[in-house]
């Protein structure tokens, strides 16, 4: 049961409002968002689902939902609006919400990927395909997945063996810090940290 | 009203009824009964200091029971005209009540103007057409939805309770409040489809105004009481009209309204709050409101009279006893009785637009009647053979139009048809134990010449050896 209540039924709206300038409460449901999404099919609430929570503090559903990980980031949606909402930049920021305020992702696959991508682009600048790939096949447990596909594109030339690094590393790691910013202006999941 | 009632070419009968009405198109004979007013209009100042003096309070019916109003009242500030009246079934005088007022009302009048020996007044009078505007009422929702409280809450209103206030003339000075302890609401509900769309306990109708004057009303609602939050549940929005679609999308946009599709199910006390219970089938989650009030958009329906009004008026009205217009694509203003017209909500709700333009096209309808001297009518109507007519009147009986009347002729009584009122329907040939009446161009010899015809045709071609 969902409680709507003058002081918080716009959080959730409000919020995604100040940290990516879309307002969720221009959507009136045409279902279009879904209609187009390619991974809607395997979505546990749909995209105009998240849109519809979003507006009403449905907040705990939409945070924990794994719709925000399957998202490709395609941008169908987006393009297709009539409402003119960027629907993905509103799960991008869902994502960056549910990560500040601690909620376990229900995909740890797709999100374990996103850390180690990251990983490898804070340390080297750049991404280091052999070693993600590497590391993410043992961390789901499928060391031996992509065995086939690598020989071929070692032998073709498309995977440096090596990787490789960016000169300038310090203006890489300040991009990092930069992005540790948005903790800041996020003051509810400062306060989850407090406690 | 103030406008029309100065108009030198409008004669208003105010708290007054038609009770018959007779004759046709250009003729009709009206009998309009004026009610005892019991103050003079003619010398009446409108001081309303006779109101004042009255010491009988009783709920007033404007307000809704919101509000109160004395036994010598004007219904509400701006009413037409600015005459009080006295409602003789609560005046203590009337009624002989043991308290006395020792009539103040006639004691405090200076110009004399209260008069409690009037009488109801009869006018007779001929008018040439009728537009028939008697209007709406709302679904009595309190025998029908239990699971809202049937009315044991004192804060689930009606939206036209919500209207009351939100005037600033109105029993609470324009201030939204909750009925029960007069405090200002923060969490407000509005459900829509109360009664309307609903074939179980209501219409099956959609009433057509509730979902705009519900976003007008959450609109205000926030401009009255800043820290007020409306939840609007809601099955479908109909904003079908020049700029209302913007108009909901405002509401939700710029005001913060929340519009959850879904139904309420229950709404239940619990201390001073009222629980509202629905599901926001959009979302695919149960919610619930603790809400301060609750306003109900409850369904437009006739007025509780109206099947009498068209029996009087002899116009046909459908299951619900909305008026029937004569043809509703091409004669929607009219009715199927000659020279009487519809307009506004007595035909299908709707909202004031659209009843102001029913009204303008009615009263150009009857404007093209009236400046001709000579009606044009469809030929196909019927007709008595004086000769034949046994002068048993069963036709007069059963014409649904009351078309038929009699006339003398060769020293018998036979009927009549009136041209300009028969509409061609054709009851009463087909009634007719003599058969004296003829419907114009479907008489029996021209029905059967009709059938006979192709029959002939074949028979021609089989004599003449064509191929069947
Ligand atoms: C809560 C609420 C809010 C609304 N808000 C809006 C809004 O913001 N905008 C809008 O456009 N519409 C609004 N409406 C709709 C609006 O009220 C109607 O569209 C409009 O009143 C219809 O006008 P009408 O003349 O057909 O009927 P009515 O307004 O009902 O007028 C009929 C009149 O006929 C009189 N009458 C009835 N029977 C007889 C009789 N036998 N003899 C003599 N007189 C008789 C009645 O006393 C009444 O005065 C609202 C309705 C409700 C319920
Ligand atoms: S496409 Fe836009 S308006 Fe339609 S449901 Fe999705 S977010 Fe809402
Ligand atoms: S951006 Fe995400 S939500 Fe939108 S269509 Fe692509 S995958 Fe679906
Ligand atoms: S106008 Fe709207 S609220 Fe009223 S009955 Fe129709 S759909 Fe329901």
């Amino acid at each position: 049961m969902l409680q709507l209540n003058a002081e918080t039924v716009h959080t959730c709206r409000d919020t995604i409002k100040r940290l990516s300038g879309e307002d969720v409460s221009r959507c009136f449901q045409c279902g279009k968002c879904t209609a187009g999404c390619p991974v809607a099919i395997d979505m546990d609430v749909t995209p105009n689902q998240v849109m519809r929570l979003a507006q009403i503090n449905g907040r705990e559903r939409v945070l924990a939902s794994s719709t925000i990980w399957l998202c490709l980031s395609c941008e169908t949606c987006s393009t297709r609006c009539p409402a003119d909402i960027d629907i993905a930049k509103v799960m991008d920021t869902l994502r960056k919400i549910s990560v500040a305020e601690g909620y376990p992702s229900p995909e740890p696959a797709i999100t374990g990927f996103h850390r180690l991508f990251l990983a490898s682009v804070e340390k080297y600048g750049r991404l280091n395909e052999l070693e993600l790939s590497i590391k993410h096949n043992l961390a789901i447990m499928k060391p031996t997945k992509d065995i086939r596909l690598a020989v071929g594109l070692f032998s073709k030339g498309k995977i440096n063996p090596f990787g490789g690094k960016v000169k300038d590393r310090e203006r890489v790691k300040k991009i990092f810090a930069e992005s540790q910013r948005f903790v800041k202006v996020y003051p509810e999941s400062i306060e989850r940290e407090a406690e | 009203m103030v406008e029309s009632s100065k108009d030198k070419n409008i004669t208003m009968h105010t708290y007054s009824e038609v009770e018959q009405v007779k004759g046709y198109v250009g003729n009709f004979d009206v009998r309009i009964r004026k009610k005892a007013r019991s103050v003079e209009m003619s010398k009446c100042t409108g001081c309303q200091v006779c109101v004042e003096a009255c010491p009988q309070v009783v709920p007033s019916e404007w307000d809704l029971g919101l509000g109160t109003r004395k036994a010598i009242y004007t219904p509400f500030v701006q009413a037409v005209p600015n005459v009080p009246v006295i409602d003789r079934s609560v005046c203590r005088i009337f009624t002989k009540s043991k308290e006395k007022c020792g009539a103040a009302c006639v004691r405090a009048c200076a110009a004399k103007a209260v008069n409690l020996k009037q009488e109801d007044e009869i006018i007779n009078e001929k008018f040439g057409a009728i537009v028939v505007a008697t209007g709406y009422s709302l679904h009595p929702w309190q025998k029908a939805y239990g699971e809202y409280g049937g009315g044991r809450y004192k804060d689930v209103i009606t939206a036209l309770h919500f209207e009351r206030m939100l005037q600033a003339s109105g029993p609470t000075s324009g201030h939204v409040v909750r009925p029960s302890d007069g405090k200002e609401p923060k969490n407000v509900v509005f459900i829509q489809c109360v009664g309307s769309r609903d074939e179980s306990k209501g219409v099956p109708y959609c009433s057509g105004i509730c979902c705009m004057y519900t976003a007008k009303q959450a609109i205000l609602l926030k401009e009255h009481c800043q820290d007020a939050q409306a939840y609007v549940f809601y099955i479908d929005l109909r904003a079908t009209k020049k700029n209302y679609e913007q108009f909901v999308l405002r509401a939700q946009r710029d005001y913060g309204v929340i519009y959850t599709r879904g139904r309420v199910s229950k709404i239940y006390q619990k201390s001073d709050k009222l629980v509202v219970r629905g599901a926001d089938t959009l979302a695919g989650v149960p919610v619930e409101v603790e809400a301060d009030l609750v306003v109900l958009a409850t369904a437009v329906v006739p007025q509780p009279d109206a099947v009498a009004v068209a029996r009087m008026l002899a116009i046909p009205h459908d299951q619900f006893a909305l008026f029937t217009e004569a043809h509703p694509k091409l004669r929607p203003v009219e009715s199927v009785t000659r020279g009487i017209f519809l307009a506004g909500t007595c035909q299908s709700p709707m909202d004031i637009p659209e009843s102001v333009a029913m009204a303008s096209a009615a009263a150009a309808k009857v404007m093209g009647i009236l400046s001709h001297s000579e009606l044009m009518l469809e030929p196909t109507i019927a007709e008595v053979n004086a000769e034949r007519c046994s002068g048993c009147l069963t036709c007069t009986k059963v014409c649904p139009f009351d078309a038929i009347t009699t006339v003398a002729y060769d020293g018998r009584t036979v009927s009549n048809v009136i041209a300009s009122v028969c509409q061609g329907c054709g009851t009463c040939a087909a009634t007719c134990p003599a058969s004296a009446i003829i419907l114009k161009g479907f008489t029996n010899e021209e029905i059967y010449a009709q059938i006979e015809a192709p029959f002939k045709r074949m028979e021609k071609e089989v004599t003449a050896g064509a191929p069947a």
